[in-house]
């Protein structure tokens, strides 16, 4: 069980807490398209009937890059400053073959990460907030790491 | 009937401290003019884009109160392919026989910061750091080197260029000369690209004044044929900016090969015909990807194209030859409006300095940026 002081940054993004968190997409009734986060329309077809659909929890990696500079704020709200920025990495994941999801990578050393290497899904603080609560996104690690 | 270019106007690009966006463009407004030899009561319509100025179209109010329609125009870094296209649009259809594209901008230093939902975009995608353009280009450029062989040298081969073309620039950014090894050795910032391979936003305009091809003889600057005006938006599984998700396994063509297929095809030139490239260098990756992708190239093939200096000034095929964005910075407004006016300057071959022997008689101009939209020029002699 996570422990209280946590929060999702937005509502509807990942199912979580939970043992195995997942990401939340949309499927299109009309067309199949599966998009993330799950919106009110299809990029496909136009199609407004999008129903929520459990993306794979593990995928390889497409592309990355870094992030060696502190994100202009706002609109990022880490907690951190251009003193304290740790420098993270970013990239995307296929799941499946059927989507592409732009995420935060744990590893930031390029120099660790390899394109077609094994992801796999995680929750992770990215901020804290003046109340000490730490507000969760998502992010994928490396598969190698922490296996059960 | 067709639409020529008869006079072309340039405020520098740089930092301009006490100076607004909108008397630079009424300095490159009058520049354009004079070079026209048209006068501000002769131009009958008129295209204006910015991102930072809400109305700019109150440049009447230095201009000249002459009650034209004067239409704001904005596709983010597309805004001055739109203005200079809808501009040729209004004398083709007939509408007018002097028409006028403006861009103008100033922005803040650093990186464009704005929140996600001016993109459409929501706001956990800014506040977890996600909401950066620079990213796109970071991440797209590295596959391309995995997939095609570029090198990091190749990167900043093409950094070393427009900071070279841009020294024999005076109306340019930044002209100091910086080597290769300088620019390795420059701050990485989104890997593999480092400091010294990325364009910075920055301020500037220009202006550009257009009329029918039957009459260009009543004005003073030399013609140069506006051939094609094209904009292209992203297709479903293309790789874009600023996607939290993209269709896997899809590989579909960036917008630019949209909008540059489109472009040869209404012009009637081909690939192999351009004599002069100005080609969206937000950094040294983008350069070398639109190389490919405007039909320049084959992927992969840039490596040694750039080792041999085919896009050097002297080389078989020029790009950016001003300095690009490189060497000029992005007032996102006028940034395509530069590269027309860099165009036509070679096309007439009155570039001084940096001429392209050989009386170029194609050129060719590029745009592409956020949110995957892109739009080609090409002009001739």
């Amino acid at each position: 069980m996570t422990g209280s002081g946590q929060v999702a940054v937005a509502d509807c993004l990942f199912i979580w807490p939970a043992a195995e968190p997942r990401l939340i997409g949309g499927r299109c009734a009309a067309c199949g398209q599966v998009g993330f986060p799950a919106g009110a329309g299809c990029e496909r077809c136009g199609g407004t009937e999008v129903t929520d659909t459990l993306l794979p929890e593990r995928g390889t990696l497409w592309t990355f890059t870094t992030q060696n500079f502190r994100p202009p704020s706002p609109p990022y709200d880490g907690s951190d400053t251009a003193e304290t920025f740790r420098p993270f990495a970013v990239g995307y994941v296929d799941l499946g073959g059927e989507v592409m999801v732009e995420a935060r990578l744990t590893e930031p050393d390029p120099a660790r990460l390899t394109i077609g290497q094994q992801m796999r899904l995680v929750i992770v603080p990215y901020t804290t907030r003046a109340d000490g609560t730490e507000v969760m996104t998502f992010a994928f690690a490396p598969a190698g790491d922490e296996e059960e | 009937m067709e639409a020529v270019i008869v006079g072309v106007g340039l405020h520098p690009f740089g930092r301009f401290p006490g100076k607004s966006a909108m008397d630079m463009a009424a300095d490159a407004v009058r520049l354009a003019l004079a070079d026209a030899g048209v006068g501000w009561p002769q131009v009958q319509t008129g295209f204006v884009g910015s991102l930072e100025v809400a109305n700019p179209d109150a440049i009447v109010g230095r201009l000249g109160l002459t009650g034209i329609p004067l239409r704001g125009v904005f596709n983010g870094c597309a805004t001055a392919g739109s203005a200079l296209a809808m501009a040729a649009r209004a004398i083709e259809n007939g509408e007018c026989d002097v028409a006028i594209a403006i861009g103008m901008d100033k922005h803040p230093r650093g990186a464009f910061a704005a929140d996600p939902s001016v993109g459409g975009l929501p706001g956990w995608y800014g506040q977890t750091g996600l909401y950066l353009t620079t990213h796109f280009f970071g991440m797209k450029i590295n596959r391309y080197m995995h997939d095609h062989g570029i090198t990091e040298q190749t990167l900043a081969r093409v950094a070393a260029k427009n900071f070279r073309n841009a020294s024999g620039n005076d109306k340019a950014w930044r002209r100091t000369p910086l080597s290769v090894e300088e620019i390795l050795a420059s701050p990485m910032l989104n890997y593999p690209l480092r400091q010294f391979m990325y364009c910075g936003p920055d301020e500037g305009a220009a202006a550009a004044v257009l009329c029918r091809a039957d009459q260009a003889h009543k004005y003073a600057g030399r013609p140069v044929r506006v051939r094609a005006c094209t904009l292209r938006s992203r297709r479903i599984g293309a790789f874009e900016v600023q996607s939290p998700a993209l269709p896997a396994g899809e590989p579909t063509p960036s917008p630019t090969v949209d909008a540059s297929r489109e472009a040869y095809q209404l012009a009637g030139i081909g690939p192999q015909d351009v004599a002069v490239a100005q080609l969206q260098d937000t950094d040294a990756g983008s350069e070398i990807i639109h190389l490919a992708e405007n039909g320049l190239c084959k992927d992969g093939e840039q490596e040694r194209m750039i080792a041999d200096g085919e896009t050097e000034i002297t080389g078989r095929l020029p790009v950016n030859t001003d300095g690009g964005l490189i060497g000029n910075g992005e007032p996102i407004g006028a940034s395509g409006l530069r590269q027309i006016h860099e165009l036509v300057l070679q096309l007439r071959g009155a570039a001084g300095a940096r001429q392209v022997p050989g009386k170029p008689a194609v050129g060719y101009a590029h745009l592409y940026g956020a949110p995957g939209v892109s739009a080609v020029t090409i002009l001739s002699t």
